[in-house]
């Protein structure tokens, strides 16, 4: 099964041929959209607007619209993300608990801003409103992980263990 | 059947799972096969219990031992001395907050004894992939009741005279809704869960999603009969990945059982569940926008009238109701309406549920009735502030409501008392700041939210709220000017009263509270450019204190401005012409001699 794509990695028709298998079951249900998007995204890692044509089509949607649907929700992105997604809950449990601190912190250390993605491609970041996990704030997720009760010296570990990978 | 003589039951909840519970339970399960003992105990994986703060928990049964803040190697202990020799380890009891005494069994923690667990029954106690075990605590006898003993409006007076209202937030009453929905022309009708859990700070829903699935799922069928609809839809936030597999698991698990599809219990009643995932729009935790996104559209609300009760999904009669709202629902018709309300206060019945989170000790997941007070749930449930700081303000209703200050802590609880003190129930996030928050700066942090969040359909929350967010940017880094408190009133009310939906109306509500009780705070950054929290990293000015400081040097080289100046091993000092304010130093001092003023 291919991976999904990273800054690395270009667009094949392999990553088509996925989404075409993804649609398939939904041909003509403009109500599934978002439902699409989310698995389409999963598998390819982004939703370039070749794979937005894709599912325009499959489900007989205008492109305006799946544009317009990507565009409006925040877990939708049509830039491709770095090796491990790294996101910051910035939710208020977590705000008066010092998550801002960490923000500026993988900005001064790795020179990582939300949305961004690192030079070598390895990290991006972004901020998530609530993981629901506020009794642990503030909260940092490494790919599935979750980190709870992070702080300085705690994020910096880390984010170690990732780099010797 | 299987018969076991000890059941230990590990907490997977959110908090447990970012404090590594999944270890513990691999450590506990290894060290009871060693001992051969997996025909005697059983471990259980259950949701959330509720005391996060204090993760990896255990709970050992029957005796209801408490083992808290578990480490892997911790398990081979309680494996060989509790589980085989019966002896209980007091090394891994926990003791409250100011009490050096262990407790042994749950029961005795404050924390849990001065909870009714209604909505939260089985979160925690059961193995949420297990319809066997909710079956086991009357799980689905409700739906039987109802579907063969009732008819479709005795179940909605019901709910109606249990005086539940919703939980989500707004506090309607839900029998009403049930009600309006019924009577209203048009089919299909639709039921909707709304489990679009935004309010940053409340995770109660995710609790019941993930830890006791089934009482909603079983909920839903029962509003189903009520209102004459054969189709419901849950809409779960994509944050949530582990409540939407366990829905999914309990969905098939129904079908499987009969509990859910055609037919039910052979009554005729048909009803089924699909899952429909979000996507990361916080407005869509409003019920005209969710609707929008379930059809597969950008979650942008529409004005009401018409309500959903009379045109929702797909333009048909709707019931939508909270996650907490539906935990409620089996309860109360198992249990009669007069059971519920009399629970709680005149006007807001029963039991809700709080999540406590911040600057609290016990952060966590807590059910109390209705009316208990403020004081009760922070400090003799909540254990009161960590670290010795001093209590400032509680937050409750997220983005939508506002703060609560030390004079009002012994105001009851319920929907109406909050009202009154500016602020409203919400979801029940309850965010404890001490004296270290800055309340201009809690008010800037909700706009910035309700600014990102706002879909940009309304001018009123898309520009006012930018225009409110500047002002509020520029009293924090010391910009303010007279006038500004002014005129962040006149915006709010404004754009409360032209706002299209709930999460405009409601944006300017941090403001106006905090500036309710905290304008002192406001005038200290306009007049005095001073932050008295001193949170505001642009109005501090960064000293060093010569008896603290040891010469250490590793403040100037940390200093990105080299405004540090000093020889080593003698006090050094800030030029205050180069400092920029970033607070390297004082994090990186090991002596607390950089000081903030």
């Amino acid at each position: 099964m291919a991976e999904a794509l990273t800054c690395d990695n270009r667009l094949t028709q392999e990553y088509l041929d996925i989404v075409d298998e993804i649609i398939k079951p939904y041909r003509g249900q403009p109500g599934n959209l978002i439902q699409v998007l989310h698995k389409a995204q999963s598998r390819v890692g982004f939703l370039p607007r070749e794979v937005q044509v894709k599912v325009a089509d499959g489900l007989g949607v205008p492109l305006t619209k799946v544009y317009g649907v990507v565009s409006f929700y925040s877990l939708f992105n049509t830039l491709p993300k770095g090796k491990h997604k790294i996101t910051i809950c910035a939710g208020t449990a977590c705000y008066v608990r010092g998550a801002k601190q960490l923000i500026n912190q993988l900005k001064e250390d790795m020179d990582l801003e939300p949305g961004g993605t690192t030079e070598d491609g390895m990290f991006s970041l972004d901020l998530v409103r609530c993981i629901g996990a506020c009794g642990l704030g503030p909260v940092v997720t490494v790919d599935d992980e979750v980190h709870g009760k992070v702080h300085r010296e705690k994020l910096t570990k880390i984010m170690a263990k990732y780099k010797e990978e | 059947m299987e018969m076991y003589r000890s059941h230990v039951l590990v907490c997977a909840g959110a908090g447990c799972i970012s404090s590594d519970c999944k270890s513990v339970q691999q450590a506990l399960l290894a060290n009871i096969n060693d001992l051969r003992l997996d025909n005697e105990v059983k471990v259980v994986e259950t949701g959330c219990m509720g005391p996060c703060d204090l993760g990896p928990v255990v709970m050992v049964f029957p005796d209801g031992v408490f083992y808290r803040k578990l480490k892997p190697e911790d398990t081979r202990e309680i494996v060989n001395e509790h589980l085989l020799k019966g002896k209980v380890v007091t090394r891994l009891l926990h003791s409250p907050v100011g009490s050096s005494e262990k407790v042994v069994s749950f029961n005795e923690l404050e924390f849990f004894k001065r909870q009714t667990r209604i909505a939260l029954r089985n979160t925690g106690v059961i193995n949420p992939e297990s319809v066997e075990e909710y079956i086991a605590r009357d799980g689905y006898r409700a739906l039987g009741k109802a579907l063969s003993q009732m008819t479709p409006e005795e179940v909605v007076i019901t709910i109606k005279e249990s005086g539940l209202r919703g939980r989500g937030g707004a506090g309607f009453p839900t029998g009403l809704k049930w009600q309006f929905t019924a009577a209203a022309p048009g089919s299909p009708k639709y039921v909707v869960c709304n489990a679009d859990e935004g309010d940053p700070g409340a995770f109660m829903d995710r609790s019941i999603l993930e830890g006791d699935p089934h009482s909603v799922l079983e909920a839903m069928a029962i509003c189903g009969y009520a209102i004459g609809a054969n189709k419901g839809y849950i809409y779960v936030r994509a944050e949530y990945p582990l409540a939407v597999e366990r829905l999914e698991l309990a969905i098939s698990k129904g079908r499987e059982y009969g509990l859910l599809g055609e037919n039910i219990f052979g009554t005729g009643f048909s009803f089924d569940v699909e899952i429909r995932v979000g996507a990361g729009a916080f407005v869509c935790g409003e019920e005209t926008a969710l609707l929008a996104s379930i059809e597969g559209q950008r979650g942008e609300p529409r004005p009401k009238p018409p309500f959903p009760a009379q045109e929702g999904l797909w333009g048909k009669p709707t019931v939508i109701n909270n996650v907490e709202t539906l935990a409620n629902i089996a309860q109360i018709v198992l249990n009669g309406a007069p059971w519920y309300a009399s629970m709680g206060t005149e006007k807001s019945k029963g039991t809700k549920v709080f999540a406590l989170a911040g600057k609290v000790n016990n952060t966590g997941l807590v059910e109390v009735p209705m009316g208990t007070t403020l004081r009760e749930i922070i400090f003799d449930i909540g254990g009161g502030i960590n670290g010795g700081k001093k209590f400032k303000a509680v937050q409750t209703g997220g983005p939508s409501g506002g703060c609560i200050p030390e004079a009002y802590l012994d105001t009851p609880v319920d929907y109406d008392s909050l009202n009154e003190l500016g602020t409203i129930m919400g979801s029940g996030g309850m965010i404890i700041v001490d004296e270290d928050t800055c309340m201009v700066d809690l008010a800037k942090f909700f706009l910035d939210f309700v600014q990102d969040e706002s879909c940009g359909k309304c001018a009123p929350c898309r520009i006012g709220t930018k225009r409110m967010l500047e002002i509020l940017e520029r009293i924090t880094s010391g910009q303010g000017q007279e006038g500004d408190i002014e005129l962040l009133e006149e915006l709010s009310y404004g754009i409360k009263n032209s706002a299209l939906c709930g999460l405009g109306q409601t944006a300017p509500n941090p403001v106006l509270s905090t500036l309710r009780y905290f304008r002192h705070e406001y005038e200290a950054h306009i007049r005095d450019h001073k932050c008295p929290a001193a949170a505001c990293p642009e109005l501090l000015t960064y000293y060093i204190d010569p008896r603290a400081c040891k010469g250490c040097g590793v403040c100037s080289k940390a200093c990105p401005s080299d405004a540090v100046i000093g020889e080593k091993k003698k006090p050094h000092t800030i030029d205050l012409n180069k400092c920029i304010k970033c607070g390297t130093c004082k994090q990186k001092c090991k002596f607390d001699a950089v000081i903030t003023v």
